[in-house]
């Protein structure tokens, strides 16, 4: 299905999407995610990110999240 | 009595769908949190009177955050829940419902924005959804009310199915099964709208969009409060109640402690509706004829602003901001409920998720940011010696208000935790329940205001009559006068402050201030101290100790502004 590199959702370019494969942080933070339905496996396209570290828009399902930067540097995923 | 709750995701509708049902007048938001303090009414089934509680938004029953717990404690005390569940992402919708079915509860699901699904390019089959789920599930569009009726007659269906309980990973395969059978999507375009949303976050075309919106929001509140001022209150005061009060005036014997406070001080025979003094002239004339008029006008544009699904959107543009006063870009959504009052601008706190982060966001509010009815005062007394001044006032705020901030995130303990929120698509706004909106906040305003304005009034009177005021003057005068440049009976109006900010400000005119001086006495006011009904929220929020800490940087950030701009204005 993919075939694309790794990479965090902050690293990823705006317009880019990409499977979410994991996170690198403790379970408050997964738990947060998944509530509003991001989790492994789901596709996810980057809307915006604001200059200066600002947080990183996504929309996941048709519904968009804002993500503060920290966060989104903790989601990984496969682009593609 | 029964109990029916309403339980769904934030930013579903289910706040406009509960006013649907109890025709109470409830406070709706486009964004999630204003339900935290949750709302009750009732609601006639056949010849039965029920109770519905709008539980406060939840995305799981296993909780992440404070309006969580209070959602799953509210769970035990319900006998039917009212699942509201968004149909345009029934996919992470359905996570909670299925946490519903497996407790011992009956339950029936609105399927709402119904409407939306259709331009949105998606199918869903509401028969095999109500296979599979085991209970009534009825398709609803809260805005115009269809579908409620028969949300309604089939509470009476809602049914247990006790599923067994299962663990996360098998309700999201169970999930990823039912969506499989019961929804289609087929792929559509951008529509300009989503376009707009899509720009709207953009650092650089959302910067734009925010600062046009902004202006377009001050310019919109000055153009129809002035409006209602110059071409409705003003004239109405001016040419029919002042010849009442005159006449009054008259019978009363023009003079004298009773007709003092009735009618208040005459200057020349003239009736000088802010400077009188009087129950019936000043008393009636601020709240009226100088407040509410922008009282209206901010909670029309506020609550525009916030039903249309703008303000989450401002928070991501301001979190970097945000983040160096200590707090993160929600934070700006109970700063700009503070222009309108502080008291609820401190009970919206509660949208942030640490004890520091509200501490520091109540401090700041009621440190520099000024109410509407404080600001109406301002634009009505300060601006009449040119906008220019105004300016002033306000450029001095701001800047406290950022360093303040500042330094509050290097000195109080603790960390702010990061953003991380749904952004609701743009919708046209339900103008029916804004207006209830508008007029539930205007109505809180007037109970809250006229009280306490009239009293301030006879309790001034009474105390000028006494000679309180002297006293007190001449011990504050070091620092009234010395300090900040001011005549040493200003410190009425800054005790005054206190109780009323808009009160306090007008007891200024009869002093012949220099345009400086009201200045620095316009920015003193609004920093010294929170009025009264602030306070009481502030000492609940953060409890007394805090709340102590908090008052001890108002007092310190206020006397040092005033006096630096008395050194250099």
């Amino acid at each position: 299905m993919t075939n694309g590199k790794l990479m965090t959702l902050a690293q990823m370019q705006t317009g880019q999407s990409g499977i979410v494969v994991g996170f690198r942080g403790g379970f408050g933070m997964v738990d947060r995610l998944n509530a509003l339905g991001i989790m492994p496996g789901k596709r996810i396209t980057k809307i915006s990110a604001m200059i200066a570290r600002g947080p990183v828009t996504i929309e996941v399902d048709r519904v968009q999240v804002a993500i503060g930067f920290g966060m989104a540097n903790r989601i990984i995923l496969e682009l593609g | 009595m029964r109990k029916i709750l309403m339980v769904g995701n934030p930013n579903v509708g289910k706040s406009v769908i509960f006013s649907r049902l109890t025709g109470v007048r409830t406070t709706v938001s486009n964004y999630p949190g204003t339900t935290i303090n949750y709302t009750q009414g009732f609601l006639k089934l056949g010849e039965e009177k029920v109770e519905v509680v709008d539980v406060p938004g939840t995305y799981t029953l296993e909780p992440t955050s404070k309006a969580e717990e209070i959602a799953l404690q509210m769970l035990e005390t319900g006998d039917i829940v009212i699942n509201v569940v968004n149909a345009i992402n029934l996919e992470r919708s359905l996570y909670l419902t299925l946490q519903l079915l497996e407790r011992d509860i009956p339950v029936v699901v609105a399927l709402n924005f119904w409407d939306d699904t259709k331009h949105r390019g998606i199918e869903i089959d509401l028969e095999r959804l109500r296979e599979l789920l085991g209970v009534p599930v009825i398709p609803t569009v809260a805005v115009t009310g269809e579908g409620i009726k028969n949300l309604v007659e089939n509470i009476s269906r809602a049914t247990s199915p006790n599923s067994p309980s299962t663990s996360r990973d098998e309700r999201w395969a169970a999930i990823g099964n039912i969506i499989e059978q019961v929804q289609r999507i087929e792929h559509r375009h951008h529509t300009w709208l989503e376009r707009l949303q899509d720009a709207s976050v953009k650092p650089l075309t959302g910067g734009i969009i925010a600062v046009s919106i902004l202006v377009f929001a001050f310019l919109l509140i000055r153009f129809i409060g002035e409006s209602l001022i110059n071409y409705v209150l003003d004239p109405l005061f001016n040419n029919l109640w002042a010849p009442i009060i005159l006449g009054l005036s008259n019978i009363m014997g023009g003079g004298g402690f009773l007709h003092d406070i009735v009618v208040g001080k005459l200057a020349g025979g003239e009736m000088n509706f802010v400077e009188s003094f009087g129950l019936l002239s000043s008393g009636l004339y601020v709240p009226f004829a100088m407040v509410l008029p922008y009282i209206v006008s901010f909670y029309l544009v506020l609550g525009l602003l916030e039903d249309v699904g703008y303000l989450p959107r401002l928070a991501v543009l301001m979190d970097t901001i945000m983040h160096w006063l200590g707090l993160h870009g929600y934070a700006i959504i109970p700063t700009l409920l503070g222009l309108g009052c502080n008291v609820p601008a401190v009970l919206a706190t509660r949208i942030l998720e640490s004890k520091r982060e509200r501490f520091i966001a109540s401090t700041l509010v009621s440190i520099a940011v000024p109410c509407a009815a404080l600001q109406a005062m301002i634009f009505g007394l300060v601006g009449q010696r040119g906008g220019q001044y105004v300016v002033i006032v306000y450029g001095t705020l701001f800047v406290a208000w950022v360093i303040l901030g500042i330094i509050l995130n290097h000195a109080v303990k603790g960390f702010s935790p990061e953003l991380l929120i749904e952004i609701p698509p743009y919708r046209v706004p339900p103008w029916k329940i804004l207006f209830q909106k508008m007029w539930m906040r205007i109505y809180g305003f007037l109970a809250e205001a006229i009280p306490i304005i009239l009293g301030a009034i006879v309790v001034i009177n009474i105390f000028y009559y006494l000679g309180v005021f002297d006293a007190v003057a001449n011990f504050t005068a070091p620092v009234v006068t010395g300090l900040l440049g001011l005549p040493k009976e200003a410190v009425i109006s800054l005790v005054v402050g206190f109780l009323r900010k808009d009160v306090a400000l007008g007891m200024l005119a009869p002093l012949a201030l220099s345009a400086k001086q009201l200045v620095v006495a316009s920015v003193v006011l609004a920093m010294l101290f929170p009025c009264i009904a602030t306070f009481v929220v502030l000492i609940r929020e953060l409890g007394v100790v805090d709340m102590f800490k908090s008052a001890g940087v108002m007092i310190l950030a206020s006397l040092i502004t005033g006096g630096i701009l008395n050194l250099i204005l």
